[in-house]
């Protein structure tokens, strides 16, 4: 096998664990400063649609097949409205977060429902940014004539 | 949990979390069973939630409903009173026949491969119409506004495997729609900056009469922007083939309720959000929106008569029926507001039993040409009997919903001195009696065509939600409790609210 790239090769397995590392940062620095979920989602994704521009998209679906962003996309959604349903079958409304910890004097549930909702958000977006990325990226063959 | 307390956000949040799950279903195991049988229980579920409703607002008055236990203006609202709570009813109703009866037309017209995405995209887009209606929120309801319409062009595209147009008519759809939704944006951002809230009852309340440009401005925005959702007359280009080329149970569905839910936004923001006392409302009332109400009347009948396709036609006539509502809103009395909600709710009972009839045929004919509906009633006796209930119900025969619409229509137009606008009703309904016409001649007079020997009636779990539509049809034409009595307290409370 013939290495191209090799220089992009290289900085793509030097770069990717830290921007994943950075989209963990953005996600769970979130509560604190700018960030949250959706950036930390689109960060994280990135670094899979980096890998799949230098090492070829192939590679990237063994890492990550469609099949398991298929379930991270219901998880990752799951996490967000379990987390409402649960605050309701606590006996509070839906996404009523003080119901997660009520004996708290500083609102320590609203601390946690923001943290599995934004959690779910950052699974569920990494997963549909990827999922977008693979379908427009590998469409396997042109329309045929008499699909028109 | 308690239930009752939290019965307001069951409608939404049932379909919204049983959609994902439904991704995950089998797709072409059990014959594509799986996902449908889930679909079918999550749609009861959530009628029985939006019935449950409708019962508690009808006797207790309104329910709110506060997100997140934060209280409104800041946190979001579900404030459900009996104008949605009829809608949400409609909308779930609607979900709960078009579920059992989809299986054999999905298995159809769907690529197997898809039946568990086309259920959850279903799902979600009753979630939308659902969560549109229900909120109190403005901003909210353009969040919801988004999530339907994106499953629904999604939806309508899936219908690009049994005609490719389907593909070209949901492009025009997204990008039509888009642009409504834009408009609808920058309307509400406009309320925004002039109210500093987006609870519909606070921006009402902060408005207080204060007239100025930018209320207006935003008042146009919106309902531009909801008239292209909900296909008002010269906006609504992109319908007829959204609706021809969409699969058959996408169009039953959607048209049964999605132009409604964006009638009742339209009705929602006049009276509770900006409120009638405007004199700009009454302008709009008097050179926009009668005007256009009529024009679509007579435009969009004329047109559905020179329609090959009957799924188009049916669309066409749409138009002119959204004409109907839109009248009645005009008229800016509380029995034109009477009207124009019992017309909601009677003309989704309508499409979407003409609509699922034309399912029936797809089916078995596997044309919605209409051509394909000659000698239709000796082969297929409970389908045609079905559309032509359906369709009296939409001339508006006596003993039908139609009836009762037109009857109200024809009351108020009276009442508030336009007496020429109740004739312009009843000439409008002759153009309905030609369109329909033609197809129940077809159907009764002519003989089948040759190459349709073979063709036999619909199977039983389409016919059954078929005819409890259609007799939904005709019990809410003789027992008028529910639909009129309910729609008149809720004008009452709009016009109420709207001082």
């Amino acid at each position: 096998m013939s290495i191209e790239h090799l220089i992009l090769r290289v900085v793509i397995k030097i770069m990717f664990a830290p921007i994943l590392l950075f989209a963990l940062y953005v996600q769970f620095h979130g509560d604190y400063g700018p960030g949250g979920g959706f950036q930390a989602g689109v960060i994280f994704a990135v670094a899979f649609i980096l890998h799949a521009l230098i090492m070829g998209l192939e590679e990237t679906k063994r890492v990550l097949p469609v099949g398991v962003l298929k379930v991270m996309m219901v998880v990752g959604f799951l996490f967000y409205a379990g987390t409402g349903v649960a605050t309701m079958l606590l006996g509070g409304n839906l996404l009523g977060y003080d119901a997660i910890d009520p004996q708290s004097t500083h609102h320590a549930g609203q601390h946690w429902g923001i943290l599995l909702v934004e959690f779910g958000v950052g699974m569920a977006v990494s997963s549909t940014m990827l999922m977008i990325f693979y379908q427009f990226a590998g469409r396997e063959q042109e329309i045929r004539d008499e699909d028109w | 949990m308690n239930l009752a307390a939290q019965l307001p956000v069951l409608p939404i949040i049932t379909p919204l979390i049983a959609a994902p799950l439904t991704i995950l279903m089998p797709s072409e195991k059990f014959g594509g069973r799986a996902p449908y049988v889930w679909a079918t229980l999550v749609a009861w579920a959530a009628f029985a939630a939006c019935a449950a409703l409708l019962h508690a607002v009808a006797t207790a008055g309104p329910i709110s409903y506060h997100l997140g236990d934060w209280a409104p203006p800041i946190g979001i609202e579900y404030r459900i009173d009996l104008a949605n709570a009829l809608v949400l009813t409609l909308v779930s109703g609607v979900a709960a026949l078009v579920m059992p009866f989809s299986f054999r037309s999905v298995r159809a017209e769907i690529d197997p491969r898809q039946t568990s995405l086309f259920y959850a995209a279903l799902m979600i887009c009753m979630a939308g119409l659902l969560g549109v209606t229900i909120t109190g929120d403005a901003f909210n309801v353009f969040v919801f506004l988004e999530i339907s319409s994106l499953s629904t062009y999604a939806l309508v595209a899936m219908g690009g495997r049994t005609d490719r147009r389907a593909l070209t008519a949901s492009f025009n759809y997204l990008v039509m729609g888009t642009i409504g939704a834009t408009f609808f944006v920058i309307g509400l951002g406009l309320l925004y900056q002039a109210t500093g809230t987006l609870n519909m009852a606070d921006v009402k309340h902060q408005l207080a009469g204060d007239n100025n440009r930018m209320v207006e401005a935003g008042f146009a925005f919106i309902v531009v922007g909801m008239g292209l959702k909900a296909a008002m007359f010269p906006m609504h280009l992109w319908m007829p083939n959204a609706y021809a080329y969409a699969p058959s149970v996408v169009s039953a569905f959607i048209a049964a309720t999605a132009t409604k839910v964006a009638v009742y936004v339209i009705i929602r923001f006049i009276y509770s959000v900006i409120g009638i006392e405007f004199g700009f409302i009454e302008a709009a009332f008097n050179y926009l929106l009668m005007p256009m109400a009529i024009a679509g009347m007579f435009f969009a009948s004329i047109v559905a008569i020179f329609q090959d396709d009957v799924k188009r036609m049916l669309a066409y006539s749409s138009v002119g029926q959204i004409g109907y509502m839109l009248l009645g809103v005009s008229f800016g009395t509380e029995q034109g507001l009477t009207a124009s909600l019992v017309h909601l709710i009677n003309h989704g009972m309508m499409k979407g039993a003409l609509f699922m009839a034309a399912a029936c045929v797809m089916l078995r004919v596997g044309s919605h040409s209409i051509s394909a509906y000659a000698g239709l009633a000796r082969r297929m006796p409970a389908t045609a009997a079905a559309f032509i209930l359906s369709g009296l119900s939409l001339i508006g025969a006596p003993l039908t919903v139609g009836f009762i619409s037109k009857w109200q229509l024809l009351a108020a137009a009276f009442d508030s001195g336009r007496a020429w606008a109740g004739f312009l009703v009843v000439a409008s309904s002759f153009l309905a009696v030609i369109y329909v016409g033609r197809v129940i001649e077809l159907m009764l007079l002519r003989p089948p065509a040759p190459d349709a020997a073979g063709v036999k009636e619909a199977p039983l779990s389409m016919i059954i939600p078929l005819l409890v539509l259609t007799g939904a049809n005709v019990y809410f034409g003789l027992n008028t409790e529910l639909t009129v009595d309910l729609a008149e307290r809720a004008a009452h409370a709009l016009m109420g609210s709207a001082r």
